[in-house]
């Protein structure tokens, strides 16, 4: 009848409320699930993945050589132009004319980060690195070059 | 051991001592406003910040945590940040009730200050008719409510003043008869004579169905007086009107925002006297030892501690349920709330004429 | 388009006497992106539903004519953002199929895991949303939490957390990290565990049930008719699950259901989609256990030509189905393509549905379309 519909609406509904509070109330009463990182404060401690995309750059090692033939696959693999290798032309030891990379201008804010350069390249020249502040005041700054001054090319690469 | 009713002894005396009555008397009232305009400040300061933190910790993050130790001057810096802001009159608006309406709020919170005991033999007005001065004194809200949305010249601000005026004065009816039960369990009006009749346990626990059914429907009653969730629609953000206090900006606003503050915690201030005992120790029947031991703690900590445990409960409701639609809401009071209060007091009358409490 | 005077004739034609025309306008709390509703309002009825789209059209069809077939993916990451990877796999499928590029299936069964753990995460945002735009403002944290985790599997593996770009022509760009098995195990095992605080919170409480159930009703046939598809014409009881009727990739080999129900109105949708986030967790559980070893990507030309003809793929993801065309004229970019996107369709039924009833109802029946307005202007 009409009475016990009624007083059964009530309790149900009471009922879930109190459910619901009884989970808040967990949460409240337990600080150790807050998971929030206090960035940039725990800079120090801060685990990034190695594979995530913040942006290109050119490994050199210890004797300052990079692996970039200047081939200019990774020019034409970009979607939007983000990159642009100029090259030089340059005498080898035995007297023959190769060419080589002068510059790889890569402009950071046009980069959507979608990796088809890295992919492209035939000798591994360029990878993305995990760095992700980028915050300059001077928009020029965000075009960089990517090959270090005075560095050539390694031994052997093609 | 610390009583604050030592101090306003020991004041009063020397007062009267050095200056004639009327003189001392006057000095004695601007001594009581000047402390009332601080307890807002402070009490204004300390539940926004309450508010926020638990909040926080509801939703598994932290809360302001870097303005000061622990967050604790974050309200500074919004108030700071509100008075500095433009306060825009609106072109076509009611200027003289514009201005007005956020004072007749504030004012309500400060004559409903009058009779809550803080503290034993601590309460600026003990007088005989304390609940029904309660009860009238805060239904005039509504019209710095009304007033608000009316002079904004705008219209969703009225569509929220009508509202909210509708919602508050629906609700006024389920706290009054939540309230009535502890009068009829009492049987006087006077708040220190309900405080006194507990001093052998709490009436939430002495008067034991109806007081607990009458605590429930009190806080429920409560939230939706206060426009606080899950009953807030007038001043929801994601819905289309924005409420009363669209057209506020600056330090009127803060006056509106400190106002419902000031209202929450006076309301839970009348919870905590009416079914948790006031200032009163807890003590359990004839336990001497142990009511001894209570003892010790200064009755302002017990009655502080017992408003915010409320103040608490009010805001662990509003982080956990959705809103309620408008006609839901006074659907819920008009079939639900009033017809078990009413019910609820004719219980409760049976209980006291038969004895049948503890 | 209308010049200047028209648009004017137009909105003053819309108020009758009584009426209120009022403007949710691109920037609002609740519209979840940039969409314009021109409301038009009798006190607390409304009458009509006009929505205002293009404010984040930013012409990626156009964009993608010069594009070849490599480049192109990276930008439809970019139109429905919540699900991503699904997106991708429809261009991907589709270079496949005119190219007859043999797949992997270690690549196949990569794919449709992070296809399925894309839809949870979608799922789980929309869930915390439309919590919010009701008043619950708790279980949009809680639901983050989960999404969380998805998107540091993602970032592992793919290298980013919303557009991913990592699903190629051919299978996978790069293969999956070590960890990924690990990873996607111990987050099934965590939202097995919180799935029911969700019921606890939001499904079985009595407020939201009562400003859900009997809201915004869409029958099968007025779904059908819109051109619904989804979630939101499963819930009316239209079997559209392209998993199930057309099935790409390795949804043939899995175990799944297709959520059904009648109800039609925001209560039904609500509960399809938290049933579906289940049901993708069965998906993944058959096979992660199982992924073969082998190349994640197959043999493809260095440089992609599609043959000249006309080229159409259909993927579903979380908001619907969604189509890929591509008319080609033999070349390195395509000539014209079309995205067929579900947003727009369940768009349109919004006027539909929420003419006749109140302010308060709109916001749940919007919440429950689950509109992503990227996805509808492109």
């Amino acid at each position: 009848m009409f009475l016990k519909e009624y007083i059964s609406e009530v309790v149900n509904g009471v009922s879930s409320l109190l459910k619901g509070m009884r989970k808040t109330g967990y949460y409240f009463a337990h600080p150790k699930e807050i998971i929030t990182e206090q960035y940039p404060d725990n800079r120090a401690t801060l685990l990034m993945s190695d594979r995530f995309k913040g942006e290109v750059v050119m490994p050199h090692d210890e004797n300052n050589e990079h692996a970039c033939t200047g081939c200019t696959a990774c020019e034409l693999a970009c979607p939007n132009g983000t990159i642009k290798v100029v090259t030089k032309f340059e005498v080898s030891p035995e007297g023959k004319k190769k060419k080589a990379i002068d510059a790889l201008v890569y402009r950071l804010e046009l980069c959507t980060m979608c990796n088809l350069c890295v992919v492209a390249c035939p000798s591994d020249a360029i990878k993305m690195a995990p760095n992700f502040e980028h915050s300059v005041f001077d928009r020029t700054k965000l075009t960089k070059v990517l090959n270090q001054t005075g560095s050539k090319i390694r031994e052997g690469i093609e | 051991m610390f009583s604050l009713e030592g101090i306003t002894t020991y004041v009063q005396d020397w007062l009267f001592m050095k200056f004639n009555p009327t003189l001392a008397l006057a000095m004695e009232c601007v001594i009581v406003i000047l402390l009332a305009i601080s307890l807002f400040a402070i009490l204004g300061l300390v539940l926004v910040l309450m508010e926020r933190k638990v909040a926080a910790h509801i939703q598994i993050r932290l809360g302001p945590n870097r303005v000061g130790p622990g967050g604790m001057f974050q309200t500074v810096a919004d108030t700071l940040k509100l008075i500095m802001k433009e306060g825009l009159v609106p072109d076509m608006a009611d200027k003289f009730l514009f201005n007005l309406a956020p004072f007749v709020v504030m004012m309500v919170g400060m004559l409903l200050l009058a009779p809550i005991a803080f503290a034993k033999n601590f309460q600026i007005w003990d007088i005989n008719i304390g609940v029904l001065y309660i009860s009238s004194v805060s239904s005039l809200s509504v019209i710095g409510i009304l007033m608000a949305g009316w002079a904004s010249n705008n219209k969703y601000s009225l569509l929220g003043a009508m509202r909210s005026g509708a919602q508050i004065v629906s609700y006024e009816l389920s706290a009054g008869f939540a309230v009535l039960t502890i009068v009829v369990l009492t049987g006087s009006l006077q708040l220190s004579d309900i405080v006194n009749a507990q001093q052998n346990g709490w009436w939430i626990f002495k008067g034991h169905i109806p007081a607990v059914i009458a605590f429930v429907l009190y806080i429920i009653a409560v939230t939706a007086e206060t426009n606080r969730a899950p009953f807030d629609l007038a001043e929801a953000e994601s819905e289309l009107t924005a409420g009363f206090h669209t057209e506020y900006s600056g330090m009127r606003f803060a006056l509106f925002f400190l106002a419902e503050y000031i209202n929450i915690f006076i309301v839970c201030a009348i919870g905590a006297t009416l079914f948790f005992g006031g200032w009163m120790p807890l003590h359990i029947g004839n336990w001497e030892a142990f009511n001894h031991i209570m003892d010790y703690i200064p009755s302002s900590v017990w009655f502080m501690g017992k408003t915010f445990f409320l103040i608490f409960l009010i805001m662990w409701f509003r982080w956990t349920f959705p809103r309620l639609r408008v006609d839901q809401l006074l659907n819920l009071e008009w079939k639900y709330l009033l017809p078990i209060s009413l019910f609820n007091l004719l219980l409760v009358a049976v209980i006291a004429i038969l004895g049948w409490h503890f | 388009m209308y010049n200047q005077t028209e648009i004017i004739k137009d909105t003053s034609e819309l108020g009758a006497e009584g009426e209120l025309v009022i403007n949710m306008g691109p920037q609002h709390p609740a519209t979840h992106g940039v969409l314009h509703l021109v409301v038009t309002l009798n006190g607390e009825t409304i009458k009509k539903i006009e929505p205002h789209l293009g404010y984040i059209h930013r012409s990626i069809e156009k964009m993608c004519e010069s594009l070849t077939y490599r480049q192109f993916i990276y930008v439809t990451s970019r139109m429905d953002y919540l699900s991503s990877h699904i997106n991708n796999l429809g261009c991907a499928l589709l270079v496949e199929k005119g190219m007859a590029i043999e797949v992997p299936d270690r690549a196949k069964y990569v794919r449709v895991i992070l296809s399925e753990l894309t839809r949870i995460a979608s799922h789980e945002l929309w869930l915390g949303a439309m919590a919010m735009d009701l008043g619950a403002f708790t279980p949009f944290f809680y639901a983050f939490r989960e999404r969380e985790m998805i998107t540091d599997i993602m970032e592992d593996t793919c290298g980013a957390r919303l557009t991913m770009n990592y699903i190629v022509p051919g299978g996978l760009m790069y293969d999956i990290h070590p960890d990924f098995q690990k990873k996607v195990k111990a987050f099934i095992t965590q939202f097995k565990s919180k799935v029911n605080e969700y019921e606890d919170l939001v499904t079985n409480n009595v407020i939201f049930q009562s400003r859900t159930k009997g809201v915004g009703i869409l029958s099968a046939e007025d779904a059908i008719s819109y051109g619904c598809t989804g979630p939101v014409a499963r819930a009316s009881g239209v079997s559209c699950d392209i998993r199930k009727i057309y099935p790409y990739e390795v949804y043939d080999k899995v175990e799944f259901e297709e959520v059904l129900e009648t109800a039609g109105d925001s209560f039904a949708r609500y509960m399809v989609r938290v049933k579906e986030m289940n049901q993708s967790i069965r998906i993944i559980e058959q096979l992660i256990d199982n992924i073969p070893e082998g190349d994640f990507v197959g043999k493809t030309k260095n440089v992609l030509k599609l043959p000249k003809g006309e080229f159409y793929t259909r993927v579903e993801t979380a908001r619907g189905e969604l189509g890929v065309f591509v008319v080609s004229e033999g070349g390195t970019t395509p000539h014209r393509i079309k995205f067929r996107s579900p947003g727009f369709s369940n768009l349109s039924v919004l006027n539909h549905i929420a003419a006749g009833s109140k302010i308060g109802d709109l916001m749940a029946s919007m919440g429950t379309l689950d509109l992503v307005i990227p996805d509808i202007d492109r």
